[in-house]
């Protein structure tokens, strides 16, 4: 049995967990204070993710960028595929906060939304 | 001369929901005036996730948390204005504001909230020796560079300050390409949540050196370089631990200071701890009537607690201009932080005007590790927290209650302190 220390990164609370794993399967996690820590330190060590944010290129307007996210949460070792991808996008005003600018980026199954309005 | 009950002075984070409130309590009048093109503050430059998990139980991005209580402003038709600065304010509350449109602004105010905000320690208030080459940033400069204006301020960057924002840009930055080289923190902890330090830093192997300065910067036209050494107890740097960085940035995250011109031209009492004004349960300032929330009272660092704050300063706001004179009340009892407890937030408490239960927050002066967060009423301890760890880079809080306080006839004062076990 193998244990790993982790800190949560669920909220700012940033509660430290550790991690009994056993055979690449987490068995017993500790040190959460909610559920939230407890769905990070499984996913952590079976198959880390993270939400990426970036900004992609407006045209025609005075605000140049707009920023965006990935909708949900991605693989861990594929948030360089996922800025190469947004390498050059460019989009149109008027924008607003969910508008998909990337459908499916990198592969990932997971959708480029933006963030934020652009009138 | 126009006529507002209330003024707001900021239109980010917290001037939003201070306006909300003041209008849910009953308050129609009310004007927000906002220095910036657009309202939403620093929030518009915050791109990353990780607002909102207390006020909308879900995770946002700044922008996003911004655009809800924009929105919610627009639904409850409160006033603002865009562009516009306050230069003054007067004891009678009279606002002086000015903008390219109106001119200068007169603008009589029955209760003003200052939600103004803060701003970052500069490189001339950190006595970094060297030239003045172009490349040196804040961290929060670069931050709007990159996230609004679309431009990247360097390729080879080091990190001085271990605030959240430098971390944040540290992870920014080397996702636009960008070789983050290494963060520096003088002191031996880091100033920045923790999560900050796995998800920006650890996530992309980006090292932290603990007890370490920038001791020179190269370069006359552009950085070209840095130095930096470790710093001994005193935060003196020791001969012979000097490292060279070849760089053409420096981004500096080294603390951020509540922008409090107007509140001392007003004459309101500052603590000198926080550099925000002194307040009571009410966040009320010594001026009667003027009231402060968010990072011009007290440097936070969750969005949400700034909105809930906010949201206690506009209801008694709201408060005070329908009761006026009434709500008066002669007993205020002092709250002293002690051992370890920097300052709180608020720092006196009239117990006829709080409500059944009264935050209080405060930071702690140093690492603490298995000790107990106390809280006297005279010389009888009231209650004792456990806390594993309590570090100065996280917000600590206690929750007063009005019968306990009320249970003690003549209190003469509260004291917040750290007991260690």
């Amino acid at each position: 049995m193998e244990t790993k220390d982790l800190t949560c990164i669920g909220c700012p609370m940033g509660c430290s967990l550790k991690v009994e794993i056993n055979q690449g399967e987490p068995v017993n996690i500790t040190g959460n204070t909610c559920k939230r820590g407890e769905d990070y330190a499984r996913k952590e060590v079976t198959n880390p993710t993270r939400i990426v944010t970036s900004t992609v290129i407006v045209e025609g307007e005075s605000q140049s960028v707009v920023s965006v996210k990935t909708r949900e949460d991605i693989p861990k070792g594929k948030i360089f595929d996922v800025m190469r991808a947004l390498k050059g996008v460019k989009i149109q005003a008027p924008v607003h906060v969910g508008d998909v600018v990337v459908s499916n980026v990198a592969g990932t199954g997971v959708d480029i939304v933006a963030t934020r309005e652009i009138i | 001369m126009i006529n507002y009950d209330i003024v707001i002075v900021g239109g980010g984070p917290a001037g939003l929901a201070a306006a909300l409130s003041a209008k849910e309590h009953g308050v129609q009048s009310i004007l927000v005036l906002e220095r910036d093109k657009e309202l939403g503050g620093i929030l518009n430059q915050c791109i990353h996730n990780g607002f909102g998990l207390h006020t909308f139980q879900e995770e946002l991005t700044g922008p996003e948390y911004a655009q809800r209580f924009i929105e919610k402003l627009k639904e409850a038709k409160i006033a603002y204005k865009l562009n516009t600065m306050v230069m003054d304010i007067s004891s009678d509350k009279l606002v002086t504001a000015m903008n390219r449109e109106e001119g200068i602004l007169r603008i009589q105010a029955k209760a003003v909230i200052l939600a103004m905000g803060c701003r970052e320690r500069s490189r001339g208030a950190l006595n970094i020796p060297g030239y003045r080459p172009a490349g040196v940033y804040s961290a929060g400069t670069a931050q709007r560079l990159v996230n609004m204006e679309g431009v990247l301020p360097g390729r080879e960057v080091v990190i001085l300050g271990s605030g959240d924002i430098g971390l944040i840009m540290a992870r920014r930055m080397t996702l636009e390409g960008a070789k983050v080289q290494v963060v520096a923190e003088l002191l031996p902890y880091s100033g920045g949540l923790k999560r900050n330090i796995v998800q920006c830093l650890d996530d992309f192997g980006i090292p932290l050196k603990l007890s370490h300065t920038v001791v020179d910067i190269q370069g006359k036209d552009r950085v070209q370089g840095v130095t930096i050494a470790q710093v001994d107890e005193n935060k003196k740097p020791i001969p012979g631990t000097e490292e060279h960085y070849t760089c053409d940035t420096l981004l500096l995250s080294c603390g951020l200071i509540p922008e409090n011109e107007l509140s001392q031209e007003l004459g309101v009492l500052m603590n000198p701890v926080t550099n925000g004004p002194q307040v009571d349960e009410s966040l009320e300032t010594s001026v009667e009537g003027v009231f402060a929330c968010g990072n011009v009272l007290h440097v936070h660092d969750l969005v949400d607690f700034v909105s809930k704050e906010a949201q206690a300063a506009g209801k008694h706001a709201a408060l005070y201009v329908r009761d006026g004179a009434e709500r008066h009340s002669d007993q205020k009892i002092p709250i002293l932080a002690e051992n370890g407890v920097r300052y709180t937030v608020p720092c006196a408490i009239h117990p006829e005007r709080m409500e059944e239960t009264q935050t209080v927050r405060f930071r702690v002066g140093d690492v603490y590790k298995n000790c107990s967060i106390a809280v006297y009423l005279d010389q009888t301890c009231i209650s004792r927290k456990k806390r594993p760890v309590a570090v100065p880079g996280e917000m600590e809080e206690v929750v007063l209650k009005k019968k306990d306080l009320q249970a003690v006839p003549g209190l003469s004062r509260i004291t917040v302190k750290i007991e260690e076990d």
